[in-house]
C-alpha cells in the first residue's frame, strides 16, 4: 500500500455551515480560557475567581458596561477599517498609525481654532481625522498599487513614524504649558468635545461606529463598489477579466480603511481624553486586526466582538486590583486568536477515519 | 543486445474521473536521446511522474536494465539514478550555483564548498555547460539556470535524465547548446528523455520518438524513419473526415474584428505575437490551430485587453479598440470564454448569481445606486433555464459545479451580453460528449446570429467541424489562412510544425 492510504485523513469541506462556524468559534474561546486558567493556576490565582471578577467588572454594572463600550468604540471603528482592506487581501497592519494620525489631524484643528462652535468644529475634526488616517494608509497603498511593495511592512513601519510624530508634538510644540511637564496637549475647548450619553463616558463615537457598520454592511452587499471588492478579494484575475480597475480599488479600499482608523483616533481624543497625549492608544489598532479576523470580516460581528474585547480590557483593569498582572489580558487575547484561527482546520476540513475509497 | 536502460510496460494510472495513462509503454536505450511527444493532456507528464517515483502506477511494471523495480517515493528513483529537470526550476535564488548543487547532497555533515566548486567547473567544462560556480542564481538567465539543474543531476551521477519541455524558455542559440550537452551525455551512456509537443525540437535533437495520445503509447520510431507530417498525424489522431454540408465556406457579412500587424510579448518578455493580421466577418467562425504555446493565448488576450501590444491595431466594427483595457473591450462588444475557466472566467468561491453578474453589474438597469438583487435573481434564473445549466441552487459557490455546467454558465454570461465578437479558447477542453455538443451548438447559434467568432483549439477535429476558415499559428506568426473546405490535416500539420503555406505549394 502506498503511503497515501493512511487510516486518518483530512478531507476538505466544500462549505462550512454557519452554525458549525459559530459553535466552533465559541468552543475555541472556551478552550482559550481553559488554556489561560492553566497559566493563572501556575501563578497562584484561582481562574474561576479571576474570570468571574473580570466578567462582573466588565458587564456586571452600568459603570462597567459603559466603560466596556468606551473601549469598544475605537476597536469597532478600527476593526471595520482593517476589515475593508482585508477583504481585498490587503494586509493593513497600520491601523495603529492611522489612528494616531487621525487623532493628530483632529487635534490640530481643535487646538488651532478653540473658539469655533461645535457644530462647525466637530464635523471638520471628523473630516480631518478621516483624511489624515486615509492619507497615512495611502502612503502604503500607492507603492503597493504601483510597484507591488509589500503593504504589511510599510503599514507596520509607518505605525512607528505616526506614534513618534505624535510623541514629538506632545513632548514639544503642543505641550500644555500648564501641564506640569506631562506629555499632553492643552485641553480642547467645549466646541471640540464629542457629546456623551447621560453621565457616562460613552460618546457620539458609538453612533459613528454603528452607522459605519451599517453602511459597510449595505455597501458590500448592495453596491457596485461592494461587488468589485468581493470579486477582487476572491480572484483578482477574474476581476481584471471583468474589466474592474484593481489599482483604483486598492487605493480606495486602503483610504477608507485608514479613514475609519483615523476616525477612531478622532473620536478618542474628542470623546474621551479631550486632548492629545502620549500613548493615546493602548494598541487599539493591533487589537482591531484580531477582532476583524475573529469576526470573519463581517461588519455586524465586528461590533459584537469589539464589545467582547472591550470587556476583556475593562475586566483586566478590574482584576489588577487583586494583583493579577495586566499582561494576563494580552495573554488571553493572544490565546483566543490562536485557538480561533487553529479551529479553522476543523471548520474547513473533516477528519476521515479509515481508508480512502479507491477511485 | 542487452536489456534497455528503461522499460515501462503497460503503465496505467487513473485519477478521479480521469485516466491519465492506460497501457502506456516506453523503452529507452542507454546512449540515446528519446523524445516523448504528445499534445497537452496526452499523459506525458504522468508517465514521467511514475518513472520518477512521484506516482505509483495502478497497473504495469518498470524495469531498469532488465531488473524489475517498484519505487515507493521519489527518493528511491533518485537513488536508482533517475533525475528530472522540471519546467519550473527548483533553485534557491539567493544561493550560489555551488550551494544549490550542495543542497540535498547526502553524506557527511560537513561540505567542502571549494572542492565542490572545482568539481562543478570540471563538469561544466566537460559537458560544454558554461557556468560560474560562484554566481548567484538570481543573476543568471533562464538558460543558465537550466544548466544549474543539469549540473545538479550530473553531479549526482544521474543515468536517466528527464527534461520537461526544456526549450520552452530558451532562445534558439541556448536550445542549440542544450542539444549539444544532451548529445554529450548520451555518448557517456546516459539515457536522455525529453517531454515536448514541439515537432521541430524532436527533429533537431531526438534519436528515437515515442508518441502518446490519450494516455496510450501510439508508436515508437526512430527519427530517420519518420517525418513531421507523420508525427502530426500520430499526435492528433486519424486523418479527419470532412463533415460537409454542415456549414458553407463562404463568408456572409461585413468585417467585424480587424487585427493589423499586432506585435506583443508573452509573460516572460519574449515575442509571442509577430506581425499578426486577420479579420473575421459577421457570421463567421475563424479557427486557430496551433500547438500550445505558439501565441494563440496571447492573441486572445490582446483582443480582450488583458495584455498590452506594442504595435499594430485592433478594431471592432471599424472602431479602434483601446489597448490593454479590458473594460474597453467589453464595452466594444468582445465576449471572452478563456481556457482557464475557474481561474480567470469565474470566481470559484462566489455563487452562480455573482458569477453571472461579473460583467453586467455595471448595467444601470440593475439600479442607480443600490443594486436590485431581486430583479437580477429573476434574470439569472431565466439565463440558467435558457442555457440549461444544472445546479443545486443559484446561491451555491460555483466551484461545486461540474466542468460542463461551469462552461455553460460562462457561455450564458458571455452570450447574454449580446457580443459583436466572441472569443472561445479551448471551449470544450475536459468536457464530456454531451457538454461538448451543447457548447458547439451554442457557438453555431451565435454564428447564425451574425457574430464574429474566434475559436482557438488544439483539436483539429473540432476546427474542421466548426470553423469557416482555419489559420495556423506557429511561434507567434500566422503561417497561413485556409478556407475549411480546402484544408487537409496533412497541410495543417505541416504548418503547425512551422512550414509557410506557400512552401507547401498549395
Amino acid at each position: 500500500m502506498s503511503s497515501s492510504n493512511k487510516l486518518i485523513t483530512w478531507q476538505k469541506r466544500l462549505a462550512p455551515s454557519p452554525t458549525m462556524t459559530v459553535a466552533v468559534t465559541v468552543s475555541s474561546i472556551l478552550l482559550a480560557l481553559l488554556f489561560g486558567s492553566v497559566l493563572l493556576i501556575s501563578t497562584g490565582f484561582s481562574p474561576l475567581e479571576v474570570y468571574h471578577d473580570m466578567f462582573t467588572g466588565a458587564y456586571g454594572s452600568t459603570y462597567g458596561l459603559s466603560e466596556t463600550i468606551v473601549k469598544a468604540i475605537p476597536l469597532m471603528l478600527a476593526g471595520l477599517g482593517v476589515s475593508i482592506a482585508f477583504r481585498m487581501q490587503l494586509w493593513n497592519i497600520g491601523a495603529e498609525g492611522q489612528f494616531y494620525m487621525g487623532a493628530f489631524g483632529a487635534s490640530g484643528l481643535a487646538l488651532a481654532f478653540p473658539s469655533w462652535p461645535g457644530y462647525i468644529l466637530l464635523p471638520l475634526m471628523v473630516v480631518a481625522g478621516c483624511a489624515m488616517g486615509g492619507l497615512w494608509a495611502l502612503l502604503s497603498a500607492v507603492p503597493k498599487a504601483k510597484w507591488n511593495v509589500n503593504e504589511v511592512i510599510t503599514t507596520l513601519m509607518l505605525n512607528y513614524v505616526a506614534i513618534l510624530w505624535v510623541d514629538y508634538l506632545v513632548y514639544g510644540p503642543w505641550k500644555d504649558p500648564q501641564g506640569h511637564n506631562f506629555p499632553l496637549s492643552a485641553r480642547f475647548s467645549p466646541g471640540a468635545t464629542l457629546p456623551a450619553f447621560g453621565n457616562t463616558r460613552v460618546h457620539l463615537g458609538l453612533v459613528f461606529a454603528i452607522v459605519a457598520a451599517a453602511i459597510i454592511y449595505l455597501a458590500l452587499r448592495r453596491t457596485r463598489w461592494g461587488f468589485e471588492i468581493r470579486v477582487i478579494g476572491e480572484n483578482s484575475r477574474a476581476a481584471s477579466y471583468a474589466g474592474m480597475n484593481i489599482r483604483r480599488n486598492v487605493l480606495l479600499a486602503m483610504f477608507i480603511s485608514g479613514a475609519l482608523a483615523g476616525l477612531a483616533g478622532m473620536s478618542e481624543v474628542a470623546g474621551i481624553t479631550h486632548r492629545i497625549q502620549h500613548d493615546i492608544s493602548p494598541g487599539y489598532g493591533y487589537t482591531a486586526v484580531i477582532i476583524a479576523w475573529l469576526a470573519k470580516l463581517h461588519p455586524v460581528a465586528i461590533v459584537l466582538v469589539s464589545v467582547l474585547f472591550g470587556g476583556l480590557i475593562v475586566g483586566g483593569y478590574t482584576v489588577q486590583t487583586s494583583g493579577v498582572p495586566s499582561a494576563t489580558v494580552y495573554m488571553l487575547q493572544g490565546a483566543i486568536l490562536f485557538f480561533v484561527l487553529g479551529s479553522e482546520i476543523v471548520t474547513h476540513y473533516r477528519i476521515h477515519f479509515g481508508r480512502k475509497e479507491e477511485e | 543486445m542487452s536489456a534497455p536502460l528503461v522499460e515501462m510496460k503497460n503503465i496505467t494510472k487513473k485519477f478521479p474521473g480521469v485516466i491519465a495513462n492506460s497501457g502506456a509503454n516506453l523503452v529507452v536505450q542507454a546512449g540515446e536521446i528519446h523524445a516523448l511527444l504528445g499534445e497537452n493532456g496526452a499523459g506525458k507528464s504522468t508517465l514521467m511522474s511514475v518513472l520518477t517515483g512521484l506516482y505509483k502506477p495502478d497497473e504495469g511494471d518498470i524495469y531498469l536494465s532488465g531488473e524489475k523495480i517498484a519505487f515507493r517515493s521519489p527518493k528511491d528513483a533518485i537513488k536508482a539514478g533517475i533525475g528530472m529537470v522540471h519546467q519550473h526550476f527548483r533553485l534557491v535564488a539567493p544561493f550560489t550555483v555551488t550551494e544549490n548543487v550542495a543542497l540535498g547532497l547526502t553524506g557527511g555533515f560537513r561540505i567542502n564548498l571549494d572542492k565542490l566548486a572545482k568539481e562543478i567547473s570540471a563538469l561544466s567544462h566537460d559537458y560544454g555547460l558554461q557556468l560560474d560556480p560562484e554566481a548567484r542564481i538570481w543573476q543568471l538567465s533562464v538558460g543558465e539556470q537550466q544548466r544549474v539543474e543539469i549540473i545538479k543531476l550530473l553531479y549526482r551521477k544521474t543515468k536517466i535524465l528527464i527534461l520537461d519541455e526544456p526549450t520552452a524558455v530558451l532562445t534558439p542559440q541556448e536550445a542549440h547548446d542544450l542539444y549539444a550537452t544532451l548529445r554529450r551525455m548520451a555518448q557517456e551512456g546516459c539515457a536522455v528523455i525529453f517531454i515536448t509537443h514541439k515537432l521541430q525540437e524532436v527533429m533537431d535533437a531526438a534519436d528515437t520518438i515515442t508518441i502518446l495520445r490519450g494516455g496510450c503509447t501510439i508508436a515508437t520510431m526512430s527519427k530517420k524513419d519518420t517525418d513531421t507530417k507523420q508525427l502530426v498525424q500520430l499526435m492528433v489522431g486519424r486523418e479527419i473526415e470532412h463533415k460537409s454540408g454542415v456549414i458553407g465556406g463562404e463568408i456572409k457579412g461585413n468585417t467585424i474584428l480587424q487585427i493589423d500587424s499586432v506585435h506583443a510579448l508573452n509573460d516572460k518578455g519574449l515575442p509571442a505575437l509577430k506581425d499578426v493580421s486577420l479579420s473575421i466577418a459577421a457570421g463567421e467562425i475563424f479557427g486557430i490551430a496551433a500547438v500550445a504555446g505558439n501565441g494563440q493565448r496571447e492573441l486572445a488576450e490582446v483582443i480582450t485587453g488583458l495584455r498590452p501590444y506594442h504595435s499594430g491595431s485592433i478594431s471592432v466594427d471599424g472602431n479602434p479598440l483601446k489597448p490593454n483595457d479590458p473594460k474597453a473591450s467589453i464595452d466594444a462588444g468582445v465576449s471572452y470564454v478563456p481556457d482557464d475557466r475557474l481561474g480567470t472566467g469565474l470566481v470559484p468561491n462566489l455563487d452562480a448569481l455573482d458569477n453571472l453578474f461579473l460583467k453586467d453589474y455595471r448595467n444601470p438597469r440593475w439600479g442607480r445606486f443600490l443594486l436590485k438583487q431581486g430583479a437580477f435573481r429573476e434574470h439569472a434564473a431565466q439565463l440558467v433555464k435558457e442555457f440549461s445549466v444544472s445546479m443545486a441552487a443559484l446561491s451555491n459557490p460555483v466551484k461545486m459545479m461540474s466542468g460542463g455546467n461551469l462552461q455553460k454558465l460562462l457561455l450564458a454570461r458571455e452570450i447574454s451580453a449580446a457580443p459583436r465578437v466572441l472569443i472561445a479558447v479551448y471551449p470544450v477542453r475536459g468536457l464530456d460528449i454531451g457538454a461538448t455538443e451543447s457548447v458547439h451548438k451554442l457557438l453555431m447559434e451565435q454564428r447564425a446570429a451574425g457574430k464574429a467568432i474566434l475559436l482557438i483549439s488544439e483539436d483539429l477535429e473540432e476546427l474542421f467541424l466548426m470553423a469557416d476558415r482555419i489559420a495556423v499559428m506557429y511561434e507567434g506568426d500566422i503561417m497561413g489562412i485556409i478556407p475549411k473546405h480546402e484544408a487537409t490535416v496533412a497541410e495543417l500539420g505541416f504548418m503547425m510544425a512551422g512550414a509557410k503555406r506557400r512552401e507547401v505549394g498549395a
